[in-house]
């Protein structure tokens, strides 16, 4: 009995090891452990042996039951990781086939680079201001201490609606909007269109961006207007810029400068973008000029401010190193996806 | 305005190259634009001297010279005939440079090597009337010998570094090399001195030959005028033309080159008449006559009106004060007697009427900035003085002066603490007062009262005290210091916080943002089929437009849309998502009389790969995304712009928000775009009035929803929306959700009927739903569709 035993072992043994499905399984569990199996069939015929023999027989067809079983469940488990395996290759796609893209789309380029600068000045406490594009001369040229026959009015070439209707040359109106609504302390900018008449060309655009800002408060002085826009220069172009503020005339500031940046691309040491100069100019700035202080009823001997301005596509342009501003308006889709 | 280095020096002492020059001349405000240098484009051309001609062994009209040009000896053959052994000429080596960007290299001439080319005037870009000794056809055989080998440019005197200055409007004194010379001094700590000026006169009195008359004082505060006898007409000399040239100016004559010279180095434009073409020998100030002519020196025939000053004689205007002597009057070759004018002009009229006349000339430049009344005479001597030491002419005695101006000098009070609290520095007083007396400010160190020269008509109050300190004393010096005091709340308001999220709620849905012209061509009105009659035509029109292209504000944004998509389609992109937030300008009454409204409008634009409904899902998670919930999106047959059939309008209540749709097939044609075309317009301000974007937290739901579906069959006409709200009427609270998914004509469906499917969604918040609860409802609904709508169930 004991060598049936053992040929049931070895039978059920090399029977598993070359299963190759569940169901050959399930044939073998039947074949071996099944109610007709041969190892019950074995274990039925317990009753013929001594009651010496019993207990050690019994003991070893239990070892053999167990260990067919447990074997059935590592070739089940086999079975399985091995189906997996062969669903898992039919299922293999070619994963350098196109994606499904769902692309966002892109904010215009100027849009981009304004967001920058405005978050910039948010960030020392500025408010955003604006005004209207079709403004009053009043506003756009006379309070800023530029008369009717002034020549600062030829360097803008002006569109006009009526006499005293054009449409704004700069954001600067919108200051004299703010300061004559609000007191002081007053921090803003004011970003939008302004209008020239200049013919359209890579470099002129009869409309474009600007962004002005104002500061009036008691005590503000040159060295604060240097010290703001030297920490916009270095958040917008990196904390390497080096500026420089150049003597210049605004009729409504005094005194006047220009600043330049460090060139972001070469670093100062000359390059196409900054022809060679090192230093790209990028703002007009000042004190805000006592006159204009006055004509929207704040005391200059007790107030005092600066003002700045700088063209949106200017920056832009050199940023993105975009040569020709009428791409800014044509927007082509072509151009607008690089951003 | 340029000035030539070489000029400086007869201020002052200055030897510095142009780089440092420049770099320290723009921190100070004079802003250097360019170095421009005198034969920059001749490199590698010497003098040499011929040591030998010979035959071409080959070629009868060529010659071949043996040339030393210092340190070595040069095999050149050339056609030319005028040379001789022992001449010295230019010589252009191998890889030498010549005007008009000519390399010369060596070679073979018909088989004999030539190692360089001698060169004629014309070939060294120069004129022979600056070098009059030059030869007139061939090789530029030099007038004496010279060291072999030297820069050719040295022995031209083509060594000249001209500086071009970007001057500002408020500093017309800097448009003179005086000025230039002043600034140049105090930038660079010179003594700076203006030579003395002195006119040596005849006996003969002017006044005999000539009289001034001034009738529109107004307009010329001063009119001063010479008359100089037995006037030589000739070239100037060569240092004058070359000063002349170097300063962008024509030389001409010596009289017309004097008037230029003088208006270049004292800023005071200058003009020279004929007086024996002066009827009545006799000039007169006074404004033109409206419409009479007059034939300027450029020989244009100009019409003026009665808001411009002219000089005239007798009889006729002789030019347009400020801006161009006429023709009539001109200096000839046969010119004997002068009258030199140097008058002061009101700047603004002299503006107005170069502008209307459409010539800007160097004198009107800086007529209409403003110029000193002090300087008319001065200026009027120093031309004199130069007729005589050019032997142009006599100057007769005295000056015919007509000055009715009377400039009070500006005194303005220094106050340095105030100046120096204002700037951010500490600067002395001391230092103050210097650099104002360098800039020829008088200061009266008692009183600390400074008078402000007549020449600097900018300077008017303390201001301009503190930028003329800070500027010399170097902006760069001024310590940079963050702002202090009372500090701001920063930050975007509500409507500049809704524009953000509008655009990256459409930039998250795949739409580009994009930027227009905000004016427009009148004609769009046609091309988007806007009625006659229609309010939008209504618009502000440019008095002054580029072109009608671009002559009226816009009251809609359709047709900036339309041409971006139809540029994009002629450029064969495929597909296009697009949006802009851009103005449209609506005025309050016509003609013009106050500031139009300004309204943003959210415009979206797509074609390629979509239909209608993709647009409205755009517009529908817009508003979403607003928090804008009860609206109604209807059709809208009667918009002109759109398809009549795919066209719908969004409304809140009874408030139009705005309109989209597919755009009208015949839009289409006009503006070009193939494909079909969407697009949609929605008011901001009527957006920003609806938006609620304060976002309050809802429970998640506590009991499971239960959902149906529904199939039905109604007639055609039949609208989503109609079933939709029946559906919302009938199952009242229980109604989490109604969505339709299919919508189906053809076979087994009647003609002129569809069917239709929604699953509809039930969820009660205080119970889980049982089967006869949601039945209740949904019987409610389909009796209510049979009912209201002649639905069948399927």
């Amino acid at each position: 009995m004991r060598e049936q035993l053992r040929t049931i072992q070895e039978n059920a043994e090399q029977e598993l090891a070359i299963v190759s499905s569940m169901q050959e399984l399930e044939n073998v569990r039947i074949k071996y452990l099944g109610k007709k199996g041969q190892l019950t069939q074995v274990l039925r015929g317990m009753g013929s042996l001594s009651p010496e023999e019993r207990p050690a027989i019994g003991q070893l067809a239990n070892e053999i039951r167990s260990y067919i079983e447990r074997k059935l469940e590592d070739t089940k488990k086999m079975l399985i990781q091995k189906e997996k395996m062969q669903r898992l290759q039919q299922e293999s796609i070619d994963v350098t086939m196109p994606g499904k893209r769902r692309s966002m789309g892109k904010k215009h380029p100027l849009s981009i680079v304004l967001d920058e600068i405005k978050d910039i000045f948010i960030g020392m406490g500025f408010q955003i201001a604006e005004g209207p594009e079709v403004e009053l001369d009043y506003y756009n040229f006379e309070a800023l201490n530029i008369p009717k026959n002034h020549p600062a009015r030829d360097e803008q070439d002006t569109f006009y609606i009526n006499e005293n209707i054009v449409l704004r040359t700069q954001t600067s109106p919108v200051q004299i909007r703010t300061m004559e609504k609000h007191k002081p302390p007053i921090r803003i900018i004011s970003p939008g269109r302004v209008y020239r008449s200049d013919a359209v060309d890579a470099t002129h655009s009869p409309i474009f961006h600007q962004i002005e800002g104002l500061v009036v408060d008691k005590g503000v002085t040159m060295g604060n207007l240097k010290g703001t826009l030297e920490v916009f220069a270095k958040r917008l172009y990196g904390e390497q810029t080096k500026v420089r503020f150049r003597p210049h005339h605004f009729p409504f500031t005094e005194p006047s400068a220009e600043m330049d940046v460090s060139c972001f691309v070469c670093g100062g040491d000359g390059c196409r973008v900054c022809k060679g100069e090192g230093w790209i100019e990028i703002l007009g700035a000042g004190m805000v000029h006592p006159k204009v202080l006055r004509i929207c009823g704040i005391d200059p001997e007790e107030y005092s401010g600066f003002a700045f301005g700088m063209g949106l596509e200017r920056i832009v342009m050199k940023r993105f190193g975009i040569d020709d501003l009428r791409l800014f308006f044509e927007n082509d889709v072509r151009f607008l996806k690089q951003f | 305005m340029k000035m030539p280095m070489s000029w400086l020096n007869d201020y002052m002492n200055i030897d510095i190259t142009p780089e440092k020059y420049s770099s320290a001349m723009t921190m100070s405000g004079s802003k250097v634009e360019g170095i421009e240098r005198t034969g920059e484009d001749i490199q590698n051309v010497v003098v040499g001297k011929i040591l030998t001609v010979e035959k071409h062994p080959n070629a009868d009209r060529l010659q071949v010279c043996q040339v030393d040009v210092g340190d070595e000896v040069l095999q050149i053959v050339t056609g030319a005939t005028n040379i001789k052994v022992g001449d010295y000429v230019p010589i252009a080596k191998h890889e030498a440079k010549l005007p008009g960007d000519i390399t010369i290299k060596k070679g073979k001439l018909r088989g004999v090597e030539s190692n360089g080319m001698m060169c004629s005037i014309e070939e060294l870009g120069l004129s022979r009337e600056d070098y009059p000794n030059a030869p007139e056809h061939g090789i530029f055989v030099l007038d004496k010998e010279y060291p072999l080998g030297k820069d050719i440019r040295e022995v031209l005197g083509l060594n000249e570094n001209i500086i071009e200055f970007e001057i500002t409007s408020n500093r017309p004194d800097c448009l003179s090399i005086i000025g230039l010379a002043r600034e140049t001094a105090v930038t660079f700590d010179k003594e700076f001195k203006i030579p003395e000026v002195y006119v040596q006169e005849t006996e003969e009195e002017a006044s005999k030959y000539a009289s001034v008359e001034v009738m529109d004082a107004d307009l010329c505060p001063r009119f001063a005028a010479r008359v100089v006898k037995n006037v030589r007409i000739q070239p100037s000399p060569k240092w004058m033309r070359d000063r002349l040239k170097a300063c962008g100016i024509r030389p001409i004559n010596n009289i017309v080159d004097i008037t230029n010279y003088v208006m270049l180095e004292y800023g005071q434009p200058m003009h020279a008449y004929d007086l024996k073409l002066l009827k009545g020998n006799k000039i007169i100030v006074r404004r033109a006559e409206d419409g009479e002519v007059i034939r300027t020196l450029d020989e244009q025939e100009r019409k003026l009106d009665s808001s411009m000053l002219v000089i005239a004689d007798a009889e006729e205007p002789v030019g347009v004060a400020g801006v161009m002597g006429g023709a009539n009057s001109e200096i000839r070759p046969d010119t004997t007697i002068i009258l030199f004018e140097s008058a002061n002009f009101l700047g603004s009229s002299v503006r107005m009427t170069a502008k209307k006349l459409g010539m800007r000339t160097e004198a009107s430049s800086r007529f209409e900035k403003g110029l000193d009344v002090n300087n008319v005479v001065p200026a009027l001597n120093r031309a004199c003085q130069l007729v005589v030491e050019l032997g142009a002419g006599e100057v007769l005695k005295g000056i015919i002066d007509v000055n009715n101006s009377n400039p009070v000098p500006v005194r303005i009070p220094l106050r340095p603490e105030k100046i120096n609290s204002f700037l951010g520095t500490r600067i002395s007083a001391q230092y103050m007062v210097e650099i104002l007396t360098k800039l020829g400010f008088e200061v009266d160190m008692e009183n600390m009262m400074v008078t402000v020269p007549s020449f600097r008509p900018d300077v008017e109050a303390e201001a301009d005290l503190a930028e003329e300190i800070a500027r010399i004393y170097g902006y760069d010096k001024i310590e940079s210091t963050l702002l202090s005091g009372n500090t701001t709340l920063g930050g975007k308001n509500y409507k500049q916080k809704l524009e953000d999220r509008i655009k990256s709620c459409l930039i998250a849905q795949g739409l580009s943002e994009i930027t227009t012209y905000s004016f427009t061509s009148p004609r769009v009105f046609d091309s988007i089929r806007i009625t006659q009659d229609s309010e939008l035509r209504k618009v502000v029109t440019i008095s002054n437009p580029l072109g009608e292209e671009n002559s009226i504000m816009r009251t809609t944004t359709l047709p900036s849309m339309l041409e971006v998509m139809s540029r994009n389609y002629n450029h064969r992109v495929e597909q296009v998502r697009l949006f802009e937030l851009g103005n449209i300008y609506i005025p309050k009454a016509l003609p013009v009389q106050e500031l139009p409204e300004e309204k943003i409008i959210v415009t979206l634009g797509m074609y390629g790969d979509c239909d209608f409904y993709d647009l409205k899902g755009t517009v529908e998670e817009l508003l979403y995304v607003l928090g804008i919930h009860q609206y109604e999106i209807v059709p809208e047959k009667d918009n002109p712009s759109f398809h009549p059939g795919r066209t719908a309008k969004v409304l809140k209540g009874k408030v139009e928000l705005g309109v989209l749709g597919e755009v009208h097939p015949d839009v289409l044609d006009n503006y070009d775009i193939g494909v079909r075309a969407y697009a949609a317009m929605l008011d901001f301000n009527l957006l920003m009035e609806n938006a609620n974007v304060e976002v309050q937290y809802t429970p998640l739901p506590k009991y499971p929803a239960v959902t149906r579906d529904i199939a039905m069959l109604v007639r055609d006409d039949v609208l989503a929306k109609q079933i939709e709200d029946a559906i919302k009427k009938y199952s009242g609270k229980l109604l989490e959700d109604c969505k339709l998914f299919d919508v189906y004509k053809g076979k087994q469906i009647p003609e002129g009927m569809k069917s239709v499917a929604y699953s509809i969604t039930f969820r009660s918040s205080d119970k889980t739903l049982t089967d006869e609860d949601v039945q209740k409802v949904f019987n409610k609904i389909v009796d209510g569709l049979r009912n209201d709508l002649g639905a069948q169930l399927r």
